[in-house]
């Protein structure tokens, strides 16, 4: 019997990756570095933030993240259910999923 | 003081006389060079003959006397009781039934070895005219490391998925499946790929690497498991994307 | 005498609570919940982007607030956590061969640390101008 499973796995694995690279980073920018006194505050004002996501190649990225970390956290923690027998497996795969698409189809909505 | 004694922790049971299991105590003398199985041997040979479990070679390469010694799935044969507490807690090995004391049903894990085709499948005859077929260097490194395999099951005592879904085949059984399909021998990937690719196999593991750890020999199942979901991932996209391509 | 055989199984509810293995393996596992969270708050900032100065400013507000800076270095922990334990099994997934000659574990994992640190830096440096 054949699993669905690959297609979420590459989804996965594509979105550990980004996030092992990525994750800390951008946590560093977007949550402390202002508030420490790393950055400026203008770096992140909404003028400049705007015009940033204006670029295409930006936007792209950002799209890229957010979707990939959230189908990367999905399958894990479809997986982790099942570890932790919480709910059943097409329960799990379905919320977690669910909300990994409807996250996909936001970031789309708002960068594009 | 030095350690003039041991305290062995043993699980009993008979199905056919007891209603339930229990642990019995021996005490067995101390020696440094010893090894576990050393000490169970004393039991057996000393203290308490009607002890039933198995073992061989005695130098952990037949893979009989896997146990669990103090909660790990270990050899007794690779286990130094000098390396031990005072007491030593001996149990059988976890997630397979228990035929008598020590003893496990193995049946399972076999059926599953069967189930992946473990031998070369080939396409063309070859007969022996033709003489050997030759390897070359780089196609025996792609997977002899996990010829290795012993069989001694410590690998699915430690799998939590084999504990939680026992249809999962098993760290040893996909190794030994990676192993024959990165054989430039053997062509039956996709004769496998039912039982290796579906939700029993690769796809149940969820690289908690504990098999890895506990593997006495080496082989690193976790690695193969890993690198059978890439190749198995690599066919199910081929396989959507380009239904036409043979397979 | 007994229905069924006996079979030591791990507890369902509790088996990660046991060897140091499984422990680590959860929390492990658990860095995913705090990577999606952390999705989910850039989602919710492009979100109040879109809604206007005011509203953006309101969620930097938010996330640059004690309880946010709590919040934001449990996710950094986490994210920490995941990179590591990430880039250190990278070489059992990935088995680089030139010949007989296999790359030791130790370069391939080299390589991702610098990689790490170069995309970081690089990540860095584009906030900053």
């Amino acid at each position: 019997m054949a699993s669905n499973k690959p297609f979420f796995w590459v989804l996965f694995a594509a979105g550990g990756t980004l996030a092992a690279l990525l994750a800390p980073v951008l946590i560093l920018l977007t949550g402390l570095a202002i508030p420490f006194g790393w950055l400026a505050p203008e770096a992140l004002a909404y003028q400049r933030v705007s015009a940033v996501l204006d670029s295409e190649p930006v936007a792209l990225a950002l799209l890229l993240v957010i979707a990939l970390l959230l189908w990367h956290a999905a399958h894990r923690l479809r997986v982790t259910a099942h570890d932790l027998g919480w709910f059943a497996d097409s329960v799990a795969a379905g919320l977690f999923y669910g909300i990994a698409l409807i996250g996909t189809i936001a970031s789309v909505w708002l960068l594009v | 003081m030095s350690r003039q004694t041991v305290e062995l922790e043993i699980f009993r049971y008979n199905p056919e006389t007891d209603s339930e299991p229990g642990l019995q105590h021996y005490r067995v003398p101390y020696h440094k060079d010893w090894l576990v199985l050393d000490a169970i041997n004393y039991v057996k040979d000393h203290l308490d003959r009607t002890l039933s479990y198995r073992w061989s070679c005695h130098m952990a390469v037949c893979g009989s006397c896997g146990m669990m010694i103090n909660g790990e799935p270990t050899l007794s044969c690779k286990a130094f009781v000098r390396d031990y507490p005072e007491v030593i807690r001996i149990e059988p090995l976890a997630n397979f039934p228990v035929q008598r004391d020590l003893m496990v049903d193995q049946d399972d894990f076999l059926a599953k070895l069967e189930s992946i085709k473990p031998y070369i499948i080939d396409v063309d005859e070859h007969p022996l005219s033709e003489g050997e077929k030759s390897q070359t260097p780089a196609q025996l490194a792609a997977f002899k490391q996990y010829t290795g395999c012993i069989n001694c099951l410590l690998c699915y005592a430690a799998c939590p998925q084999y504990s939680l879904a026992a249809g999962f085949i098993g760290p040893a059984a996909l190794t030994l499946a990676y192993r024959y399909n990165q054989d430039s021998r053997d062509h039956g990937f996709a004769e496998r790929e039912s039982v290796v690719g579906s939700n029993d196999g690769v796809w149940q593991c969820s690289f908690v690497g504990a098999c890895s750890e506990v593997c006495p020999k080496g082989v690193d199942p976790a690695a193969a498991i890993q690198q059978g979901k890439i190749a198995s991932a690599a066919h199910y996209f081929k396989q959507h994307l380009m239904p036409w391509s043979k397979s | 005498m007994n229905e069924g055989p006996w079979i030591h199984r791990i507890s369902r509810r509790q088996w990660w609570f046991g060897a140091s293995r499984y422990r680590r393996y959860m929390m492990r596992e658990l860095t995913s919940l705090f990577l999606g969270t952390y999705a989910i708050t850039l989602l919710v900032g492009l979100w109040r982007l879109s809604q206007g100065a005011e509203a953006f400013n309101a969620w930097l507000a938010a996330m640059h607030s004690p309880p946010g800076v709590v919040f934001s270095v449990l996710m950094l922990m986490a994210a920490l956590y995941h990179s590591t334990t990430w880039f250190n099994v990278t070489p059992k997934a990935m088995a680089l061969r030139f010949g007989a000659y296999k790359l030791p574990d130790a370069i391939i994992i080299g390589a991702h640390y610098g990689a790490w640190l170069l995309v970081s830096v690089g990540v860095y440096l584009f906030f900053r101008s």
